[in-house]
């Protein structure tokens, strides 16, 4: 029996295990369509794909964009800036002339929390959550699993500490929720204004040291500092910052176990990540960018589901 | 057309400012309350209301709504605003004074109570504000606009972030015998901030407000009532640790009064649900332990009254991500069948005590007339029943705005009669 | 009262038409160079391992072997329903001036080939294609025919026609299905 994602992906916390690990597993064949010379597949040939990105984001468009077009769907990118207040064009009227022109999916990265929510609840076309606000950014946080999971192999009872401004990430939250569900142990570790008030109530442990976090974890995945989303006074500085919570070479030194380190990227290097570590032997930072297109081709392929009605009808001729 | 002899007959008399609780007549000659009890016999020129299997009390009052009228009369209108409320049971609602252009100078105030005579529904008065434009600068003239009827001052929509210029209110606003009515939010904690700070704020990526942002300006400004023995009204109060302080206060002898709103009485974080905006206001919605704590402080009177805050926005305004969209909920309509389902039914208040808090003591605290049933009293007064069930439907409200949580919902209580200086000013349709 | 399935061949008799096929192929590719075969998934995957054992055994050469999924190929995934999950594809090798020989259990409607045949299309440009069936059930939909042909069997329209392995169904054999028939 075939577990279904339902309309959208805006979100890890409401998932199940089972459908967590079902797009995990589907993306495993999509990294192999990255390797051939022709690297493109039919599976999505004739749907059209709008990006819709509110907030600034070549990375995660890029990789979006090459996951659509190795499906051989068609794709528009549709960049704003700005709230839709200040545009003056509401995110109702973007949805309802997205709807209009008849779209088959969207994947939306906006600046408030709840916006993916917000335009899926209005439109019939699938809608994927390419990041909102702070509340998550769901393909990060499968691409993130699936990278560890290629490492570490089963995820259950593995320690994984997330670093830096829990507060103001929506990868953080994704992560959290998407460990907790496939059994790993979830940590995390920041200055305590950068965690939120009630992180107590996560499940998770809370680390206020680097060190102690370093002690405890098989992989750390650590967060940019949020420069962007800061309102001033959460940290003295960057350079305070990075002399208490750098993940630098010589703490990693001092590990009792070789520690696997993971970023989402765009690092800012000497500040929560030090050079040598991001491209030193167990940085998989790469592999994520790898991963993060087969998890998008595989999210884009079990969203685009078929209509079963008319299965029904083809299922009286086998495709043999 | 004002009817010069009114009977309501065969209701229940409630009147807890005279301990009244009993079934009887009340008699109404020109707008005054004439007799009150036992049976009365008209004479033949008399309308008569049948009020058998309702309560007869001195009229509701809300000392908190926002009625949009100079400005956004698209939202509201005073006219809507007076109708939604005789509709809700309410003789009289105190008018907040952000509108458009502020209401801070006694031309303003004169034009609100000059249209609420218009409209000819519930009565309006005009709370004036306490700065000039509500910057938060410079102290209006309280004097000019109590002249021109203002029953109060606030700033209400935001707070008074400057200590100082609380005090001073204070003190000023003692000249007139008014209150100061404020908004409790220290900005620099709430800033930015969505729905309360806790676990479902942060599940949801929303910036939140924490209850220390409402509770330092309810003790800095019961501090300050004590410093200059002025009274202080806390508006919309919404956290256990604020109940907390105004006990402290009251127990002192500090003259500070507070209010509840029905929504922070019935309604906790959890009705954000999915970044539903009809549950985004400010105060936020908070925990149960917060509605818990604010129940018992209104049944013990720790919270004087009840005021609905009722913010309407048009439609398209709440059609929003969840940051931007602004804060506020309707509450005129639905105000009284939320008190007796959700706190009489349940026992926490009964029904001498839903009066008091929603006519008895919203008059004495304001210096209103009414919230009696004397004889010579004005002939503000509340038919209703408690027990009638309706379903929540905010396309029939007579508010311009159709922002409630609440729709929907099966409610029992509604009012049947609203008579305000003697005249039926509302009446429940078949 | 519900039949079982029809046996129609037995593992001894799977294997001997499967040597037959393995001598079938070579003989058409006139010997081993340039030979690849390439296995649909899932049970073709299995055959193509079973003919390439048996060509090792003939010629002392080690055919090279391949898996194709055909799932993102399928000219029905759009109406299908739930989505088909997607099995590994493995072509290590360029195809490009080699002998290709696609290998699957079953040969009916001619869909399955014909998304085979646009799948390898992206990886390179064979020399020549070939197709071997153990199973030739007719019911062509599209003109596709196979150069080498275990059995033909012809099958009512309702019946199905189910090759088992070894590895994944613990036995060999050829069955026919039809509807109603207890598993």
């Amino acid at each position: 029996m075939t577990e279904t994602l339902g309309k959208d992906l805006l979100a890890l916390e409401p998932l199940t295990a089972r459908q967590i690990r079902l797009i995990l597993d589907t993306a495993e064949p999509f990294k192999e369509i990255s390797e051939r010379a022709i690297k493109k597949v039919p599976a999505l040939r004739g749907k059209t794909i709008v990006n819709l990105f509110f907030e600034a984001s070549t990375r995660t468009r890029i990789s979006f964009e090459f996951a659509e077009k190795r499906l051989s769907a068609d794709t528009v990118n549709v960049a704003s800036s700005g709230s839709s207040v200040q545009k003056g064009e509401t995110l109702v009227d973007t949805a309802r002339n997205l709807e209009a022109m008849r779209i088959d999916m969207v994947v939306i990265r906006h600046g408030a929390s709840g916006a993916a929510r917000f335009l899926a609840d209005r439109i019939e076309s699938n809608v994927i959550n390419a990041g909102d606000g702070t509340h998550e950014h769901p393909t990060q946080g499968l691409l993130d699993l699936l990278t560890l999971r290629d490492n570490l192999g089963d995820l259950t009872g593995r320690r994984v500490c997330i670093v830096g401004d829990v507060l103001h990430s929506r990868v953080a939250r994704s992560n959290i929720w998407g460990l907790q569900k496939l059994g790993a142990e979830v940590a995390v570790c920041g200055p305590r204004t950068l965690l939120p008030w009630a992180i107590g109530e996560f499940g998770v442990r809370v680390f206020s040291r680097i060190e102690e976090a370093i002690e405890w974890a098989e992989a750390l995945n650590i967060l940019r500092l949020q420069l962007e989303r800061m309102t001033a006074g959460y940290i003295p500085s960057l350079r305070e910052y990075n002399r208490v919570f750098g993940v630098s070479r010589e703490r990693l030194a001092r590990a009792p176990r070789d520690i696997l380190i993971l970023h989402p990227g765009p690092m800012n290097r000497g500040v929560e990540i030090d050079s040598d570590v991001a491209d030193g032997p167990h940085s998989v930072i790469l592999n994520q960018v790898t991963n993060g297109v087969a998890i998008r081709m595989a999210v884009l392929y079990l969203l685009a589901g078929g209509r079963p009605e008319l299965a029904e009808a083809a299922k009286g001729a086998s495709d043999r | 057309m004002s009817q010069p002899i009114l009977l309501l007959s065969g209701g229940t008399l409630l009147d807890p400012s005279r301990t009244l609780n009993e079934r009887g007549d009340l008699l109404i000659v020109d707008g005054k309350i004439a007799r009150v009890g036992g049976r009365i016999d008209p004479g033949e020129d008399a309308d008569v209301l049948d009020c058998s299997g309702a309560f007869v009390s001195p009229g509701f009052i809300d000392v908190h709504c926002h009625l949009r009228e100079p400005g956004r009369e698209d939202v509201e209108t005073i006219a809507t605003g007076a109708r939604a409320a005789a509709a809700g049971g309410f003789t009289a609602v105190c008018a907040m004074p952000n509108t458009e252009p502020v209401t801070d100078n006694q031309a303003a105030v004169g034009f609100i109570t000059r249209q609420a005579l218009r409209a000819q529904a519930a009565r309006v008065y005009p709370i004036g504000a306490i700065s000039v434009g509500q910057k938060g600068e410079a102290l209006a003239e309280f004097g000019e606009m109590v002249g021109a009827g203002a029953v109060a001052v606030s700033d209400d929509g935001r707070p008074v972030a400057s200590a100082h210029l609380m005090r001073t209110a204070l003190e000023y606003a003692q000249t007139f015998g008014i209150p100061v009515v404020d908004h409790c939010e220290e900005p620099t904690l709430a800033l930015g901030g969505s729905m309360n700070e806790g676990v479902m704020s942060a599940r949801l990526g929303l910036r939140g407000i924490p209850s220390e942002a409402e509770e330092i300006m309810v003790i800095r400004d019961i501090l300050l009532a004590r410093r200059t023995g002025g009274h202080v009204h806390l508006a919309h109060m919404s956290t256990k640790g604020s109940v907390e302080l105004i006990r402290w206060g009251k127990e002192r002898g500090i003259n500070v009064t507070a209010e509840v709103t029905p929504h922070h009485l019935t309604l906790t974080e959890e009705a954000v649900g999915a970044y539903d905006t009809q549950a985004k206001m400010n105060p936020p919605l908070r925990t149960a332990d917060d509605v818990a704590a604010l129940r018992e402080a209104l049944r013990d009177g720790t919270i004087d009254v009840v005021a609905t805050d009722h913010a309407p926005h048009h439609y398209d305004a709440k059609e929003r991500e969840f940051a931007d969209a602004p804060f506020g909920i309707i509450g005129l309509e639905t105000a009284l069948a939320l008190v007796v389902t959700e706190l009489v039914e349940t026992g926490i208040l009964d029904f001498p005590a839903l009066v008091d808090r929603m006519a008895t003591r919203p008059a004495r605290l304001f210096h209103l007339p009414g919230g009696t049933l004397e004889e010579g009293a004005v002939a503000d007064v509340t038919v209703f029943d408690p027990t009638r069930e309706w379903k929540v439907d905010p396309t029939r409200f007579l508010s311009k705005g159709r922002n409630t949580p609440y729709a929907g919902r099966t409610l029992r209580g509604r009012a049947l009669y609203t008579i305000v200086d003697g005249r039926v000013v509302y009446r429940l349709p078949e | 009262m519900p039949s079982s399935p029809t046996t129609v061949f037995d593992a001894r008799a799977m294997d001997r038409t499967l040597r037959r096929m393995a001598d079938e192929i070579i003989e058409l590719n006139d010997g081993t160079d340039g030979l690849v075969l390439v296995g649909i998934q899932r049970r073709g995957v299995q055959l193509a391992d079973r003919l390439a054992a048996m060509m090792k055994e003939r010629e002392h050469v080690d055919v090279p072997r391949g898996a194709l999924d055909i799932t993102l190929y399928r000219d029905d995934l759009q109406t299908v329903g739930p989505r088909p999950v997607v099995g590994p594809t493995d072509i290590p090798w360029d195809i490009g001036a080699k002998h290709v020989v696609i290998v699957d259990d079953v040969l009916y409607t001619g869909r399955t080939i014909r998304a085979a045949l646009d799948e390898l299309a992206d990886f390179g440009r064979p020399a020549r294609i070939g197709l071997a069936v153990l199973v030739d059930r007719g019911g062509r939909e599209l003109p596709i025919r196979a150069d080498v042909v275990g059995k033909t069997l012809a099958v009512a329209n309702g019946d199905r026609v189910d090759v088992l392995v070894k590895d994944l169904d613990g036995k060999d054999a050829v069955v026919v299905v039809r509807p109603g028939d207890g598993a």
